[in-house]
């Protein structure tokens, strides 16, 4: 837990402090407390279900916290929403994607943090170029039958999951929070996505960065926090720990170190083990 | 693809209902050409049609967010009741009016709150409403009409239910409300937020779209245009009858679907839906014009309402 302390010291952009979200009974986080320091890339990992997704959606304002508190930037949050998290700066890229499946690509991108101009109305043509521009230069859709029309439900997998990073990208954003975004990405995709954590880093931006694939996690982030059951049982400055020794201690958090064993982890960690 | 053919194909399912509109049209009048080229055969129809096409375009927007209002018919009940009592009690009749929008949008407002605060099913709590608000119409009015002769020549009878030369200002209303509602569905933010709410609430949600207070407002848009329905039917007929607004709710709801908006919610179209409004408004007028009896009415609704659910699945309307 030290590595944990010692950035409670310093300043955060981002704090929780004794968060619990029950879903009927399932405790779903328990007492969870957990912050990002200003320009610091923390990895998230644990099992399937251990909660990852549900920090961050009370992070985000999606779900309220049965208990506990909220800061951002030094200030406890109050009557907290997704909207209120979008206005602070915080973008997400949801596990799920949260795509609007019938609609075009520039509406999506656009999806709730439209550009308008007099009285609410949408500036459509500016929204379409944009949109345009992106596609060329992020995504790298050089597809002709690909336009900002074309609607999400007709895309890839990966090609919509382009579409939902590019979104985060192109707000401006202190806190960014990419749940999974690499799950099942082609290698040259999985790259892009692992240049734009660095970039955040870069910039002086912050990130939640969740992955199972610890090979994913562990070059980018600066502290890695491991999630089992709702709680938060190990903590990790990178420099601590090599990634053989990590991905041991989770298997063995997970209670299927001995399991795995058959598997290649890696011969240096079961020795050390 | 060029700037036409894109234009066509994002529009493809209005094109297919004005298909459907001018093929119906073209069998009328070939049935019979003296009465169907004649322009009276068309005020008959005119005068109607403005309130089907507010109506129309509102239950857009509730489809779309992926919802349904049953209790509209009601709802124009009630407003015009409180229309015709207020007028009758002497108040002036644009306080009379405004009264009216406001008892519409409240309705909308309480269906709204038990969708999205108690949680309730919106085709069985709004059907619950319809019930509940034409009993209270009843028990309110003992059944009895509200004759409003006395307004036959005043100004307001005039601005909602007169004519310019042959032309039904009515319609002109209609239309005016479904060129606002066309711009708020396609070009304002709210329609977006309707859309991506009905589309996938979660995915809205997770967007920072406020979806309760989206669906809310829906409610009371619907509200209040069945409000200002109520009124204009009132000024129409001269008074006040306690089945106002019965009988709309399947021919509206038939139009909607008809006009390329899909019951499964998320996009919709509301110049689809306007054209679906004339498609039904014409059947009655044609049947009787080729010379076949009403009774064909209901059976020729029937025949068109199918017919377009089939060419909306021929050029690409289906849930993914
Ligand atoms: N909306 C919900 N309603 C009920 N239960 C939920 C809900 N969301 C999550 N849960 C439960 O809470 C637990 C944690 O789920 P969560 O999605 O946070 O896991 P996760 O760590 O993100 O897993 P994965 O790696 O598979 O994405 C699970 O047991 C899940 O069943
Ligand atoms: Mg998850």
């Amino acid at each position: 837990m030290t590595a944990n302390e010692s950035a409670g010291n310093a300043q955060y952009i981002m704090k929780a402090s004794g968060v619990c979200k029950k879903f009927g009974f399932v405790q779903a986080l328990k007492n969870v407390s957990f912050e990002v320091g200003p320009n610091e890339i923390v990895g998230l990992i644990g099992d399937n279900g251990a909660g990852k997704s549900t920090l961050i959606k009370t992070l985000t304002g999606v779900h309220q916290a049965d208990s506990g508190e909220l800061y951002w930037k030094g200030t406890q949050l109050t009557n907290y929403s997704v909207h209120a998290a979008r206005d602070m700066g915080i973008v997400t890229v949801f596990q799920d994607r949260a795509l609007s499946e019938q609609h075009s690509i520039w509406r999506n991108i656009f999806m709730g943090k439209e550009l308008t101009g007099w009285g609410g109305f949408l500036r459509v043509k500016k929204q379409k170029e944009e949109t345009q521009r992106m596609m060329r230069e992020m995504m790298g859709f050089t597809s002709s039958f690909m336009t900002p029309d074309t609607p999400v439900g007709n895309m890839s997998g990966g090609e919509r999951q382009g579409v939902a990073i590019c979104r985060a990208l192109y707000f401006e954003a202190d806190l960014i929070i990419l749940d999974e975004p690499t799950g099942g990405l082609s290698l040259s995709e999985t790259r892009k996505v692992l240049k734009f954590v660095r970039s955040i880093k870069e910039s002086g931006k912050s990130c939640i960065f969740i992955s199972h694939n610890m090979y994913h996690v562990y070059p980018v982030a600066d502290r890695i926090i491991v999630l089992d059951r709702g709680e938060i049982v190990d903590a990790f400055v990178k420099g601590q720990i090599d990634i053989e020794t990590l991905e041991a201690r989770l298997l063995e958090i997970a209670g299927t170190s001995d399991i795995d064993l058959k598997v290649p982890v890696g011969s240096k960690a079961i020795a050390r083990e | 693809m060029s700037r036409a053919r894109s234009f066509f194909y994002r529009h493809r399912i209005e094109f297919a209902v004005l298909g459907v509109f001018f093929a119906l049209i073209a069998v009328f009048a070939i049935a019979n050409p003296k009465v169907f080229l004649n322009y009276r055969a068309y005020t008959a129809v005119f005068t109607t049609l403005g309130a089907s096409i507010i109506l129309v375009t509102s239950n857009v927007f509730i489809v779309a967010s992926g919802e349904l209002d049953l209790s509209f018919p009601s709802v124009i009940g009630l407003s015009a009741m409180v229309f015709a009592m207020l007028a009758r009690a002497g108040i002036s009749p644009v306080l009379a009016l405004f009264a009216s929008l406001v008892t519409g949008a409240f309705c909308g407002y309480v269906n709204g709150m038990l969708v999205t605060k108690v949680g309730l099913s919106s085709l069985v709590s709004t059907l619950g409403m319809n019930f509940l608000l034409r009993g209270l119409i009843m028990i309110i009015t003992g059944g009895l009409a509200i004759p409003l002769t006395f307004m036959l020549e005043s100004t307001i009878a005039k601005v909602f239910a007169g004519t310019i030369g042959v032309f039904p200002v009515q319609l002109l209303w209609g239309l005016g409300f479904a060129l606002i509602g066309w711009l708020l569905f396609t070009r304002h933010k709210f329609g977006g937020h309707v859309c991506y709410t009905g589309d996938n609430i979660t995915s809205a949600r997770e967007m920072g779209i406020r979806v309760d207070r989206v669906k809310i407002w829906t409610f009371m848009l619907m509200g209040f245009s069945a409000g200002f329905v109520g009124v204009l039917v009132t000024l129409l007929n001269n008074t006040f009858w306690p089945t106002t607004g019965d009988g709309y709710l399947l021919l509206i709801l038939a139009a909607v679907f008809l006009g390329g908006t899909p019951t499964w919610g998320g996009i919709g179209t509301i110049w689809g839906a306007v054209i679906g409004a004339f498609i039904l408004g014409f059947i009655e007028t044609g049947i009787i014009a080729s010379g076949l009896t009403g009774f064909y009415t209901q059976f020729f609704y029937g025949v068109i309402l199918i017919l377009a659910l089939i060419s909306h699945r021929y050029v690409g309307l289906k849930k993914k």
